[in-house]
């Protein structure tokens, strides 16, 4: 493995405020990391060091071997502005060429365009363009000049769902070609669909680091549905967490799955159509940002 | 430490070559603003409008040599300061506000390169606001200017709005861009009349030609008037020039650190 960006004990404060708390973070050539974390989790600060907007309070920050505030360092780095950023009387095609101005080795413009579906935009000025026509522009900037490692921060937000989609397929693409990605986002269907690691950072302290699997498996509970005609009775079998009912189909969540299907067959209640799914990466946010919430107050 | 990179052509890393990318910074602020026809034409228009209206119809001015010189020295004056202080300050002021410059700072950009680049576009933009004045003078008043005071003249201006560049990106750091509008358009006039731009400081009471010889316009004034015709600067104008550009060279730089503290509330 090669280590292209590292945070070791990297602590940062604004003020009284502490954004970071002692982080340590690695990121590998070849990964793509999904970096997970509710509002003012630390997120942003994580990426604002990285990009060497800002320096850290404590620790060390390192980029592809040396200090990401040298503009040098950055030669290998993209990323995305917000996209209310992009300067509105200019045109994206003077956009996308000033920003390739920065690198040694660039796409062609033209090219970069189709990629991303902007090609019949090229002419027209950044203030002119919808939300998410400045988004898709926005996160190609990042692939403009050929970068070893892309930081995304929010990348979808405010797009339609095929964009979204596009979107998606892009990132794989170009992390199939040996880029390595970092992405943040609300939608945690979005890192499901993308991550192959995740990191879950809150109150600046990173909660969970490793595969999707098995951020998932720190959460024990699981979902299972059946239809029965005796809810009441199945929602008081052990280990039922919550029951909802939906339409004639009744919904548990559960501590133990195994457990509460053997539970269920002894109990002899009637059931049909049984279905057994574990946490999704949600259930695992939410319990494992709760549990911050929990230890902070 | 747990591994370290193959770095030979990390350690080997440059930015690319500062010139073309200066240039290409130039190039995009200089057609933005230009984008924003506006903007423009206010800082164009202004000074040479203001030498029509105020000096072309005196007669007993537009018809002397010296004293037509002097009013298009004091009108050039005028429009350089005008559009160093509107268009530095305001462009300062409004990267602040938005996102653009962040992401800026992020490329593989030296800090240098942008803010020459600013200076140089603001400079580009404040010469151009003299050619309506110097078109305006040479056919409408009896102004006269060797090519060599022509020359001098356009060296000093440039070294004297220094200090004009340097209060505009103060008042852009330390003000919204609303506000700093108005703190421009209040500075302006005010170092306009004081420093004798709109009417000579020959005319003035004593006391305020005197309070005159503290205002950096006033110095900007004397010293290109000086340059165009060829006669030697008193003392006072070169300190007063000098001290400026160090106060507010003194106050850019705080005001801007002071603005990265903030901003990361």
């Amino acid at each position: 493995m090669i280590t292209i960006a590292r945070l070791d004990g990297v602590t940062r404060r604004f003020g009284d405020t502490l954004a970071l708390d002692a982080v340590d973070l690695t990121i590998d050539q070849g990964e793509l990391i999904g970096l997970l974390g509710p509002n003012g989790a630390g997120k942003s600060t994580l990426l604002s060091l990285l990009l060497g907007r800002r320096r850290p309070s404590e620790g060390h920050v390192e980029l592809f071997g040396g200090d990401p505030a040298s503009a040098a360092r950055r030669l290998g780095l993209g990323s995305t502005p917000q996209e209310t950023a992009l300067p509105e009387t200019l045109r994206v095609s003077e956009v996308v060429e000033l920003v390739a101005a920065h690198y040694p080795d660039t796409r062609p413009t033209a090219e970069i365009a189709e990629e991303f579906g902007f090609s019949d935009l090229l002419r027209r000025q950044c203030g002119a363009l919808s939300g998410g026509q400045k988004r898709r522009i926005a996160v190609a900037l990042a692939f403009v000049g050929r970068p070893r490692l892309v930081l995304l921060d929010e990348p979808t937000t405010g797009l339609d769902v095929d964009a979204r989609h596009g979107l998606w397929a892009a990132i794989r693409r170009h992390h199939g070609a040996g880029t390595t990605v970092v992405v943040t986002s609300h939608y945690l269907e979005e890192i499901e669909a993308l991550a192959e690691r995740v990191v879950v950072i809150d109150h600046g302290r990173v909660l969970a680091d490793g595969t999707l699997a098995s951020v998932r498996d720190r959460v024990d509970s699981a979902d299972v549905e059946l239809a029965t005609s005796a809810p009441d009775q199945v929602a008081a079998l052990t280990g039922v967490a919550r029951a909802d009912t939906a339409g004639d189909r009744l919904r548990l969540t559960v501590a133990d799955a195994d457990e509460f299907v053997r539970a269920l067959v002894r109990s002899d209640l009637p059931f049909t159509g049984l279905a057994v799914r574990g946490a999704s990466l949600e259930e695992a946010f939410l319990s494992l940002t709760s549990l911050t919430e929990r230890n902070a107050a | 430490m747990t591994t370290t990179l193959p770095a030979e052509n990390e350690t080997r890393a440059r930015t690319v070559p500062a010139l073309p990318l200066y240039a290409a910074h130039v190039r995009a602020l200089v057609v933005e603003t230009l984008r924003v026809p506006i903007a423009v034409i206010g800082t164009l228009a202004f000074p040479a409008l203001s030498l029509l209206f105020f000096v072309v119809p005196n007669r007993a001015v537009a018809d002397d040599p010296v004293f037509a010189t002097a009013a298009v020295a004091s009108l050039a004056v005028f429009a350089v300061m005008v559009s160093s202080l509107f268009n530095l300050g305001l462009t300062v002021a409004e990267a602040r506000e938005k996102p653009w410059n962040p992401y800026l700072r992020s490329l593989p950009l030296p800090a240098a390169v942008r803010i020459s680049a600013q200076l140089t576009s603001t400079a580009m933009l404040s010469f151009l606001s003299l050619v309506p004045v110097l078109i305006v003078g040479a056919l409408a008043t009896e102004a006269i200017v060797s090519v060599l005071g022509l020359i001098a003249g356009l060296a000093v201006l440039a070294l004297t709005s220094i200090p004009f560049l340097l209060l505009g990106a103060a008042i852009g750091y330390a003000f919204s861009s609303k506000a700093a509008i108005a703190v421009i358009q209040v500075g302006m006039f005010g170092f306009a009349f004081g420093g004798g731009l709109f009417f000579p400081p020959q005319f003035f009471p004593e006391w305020l030609e005197t309070l005159s010889r503290f205002f950096p316009s006033r110095h900007a004034r004397e010293l290109t008037l000086a340059a165009v015709e060829g006669t030697t600067p008193e003392l006072w104008m070169l300190v007063g020039a000098l001290a400026w550009t160090l106060a507010t060279a003194a106050l850019a730089l705080w005001l801007y650190r002071r603005d990265e503290g903030r901003r990361y509330r």
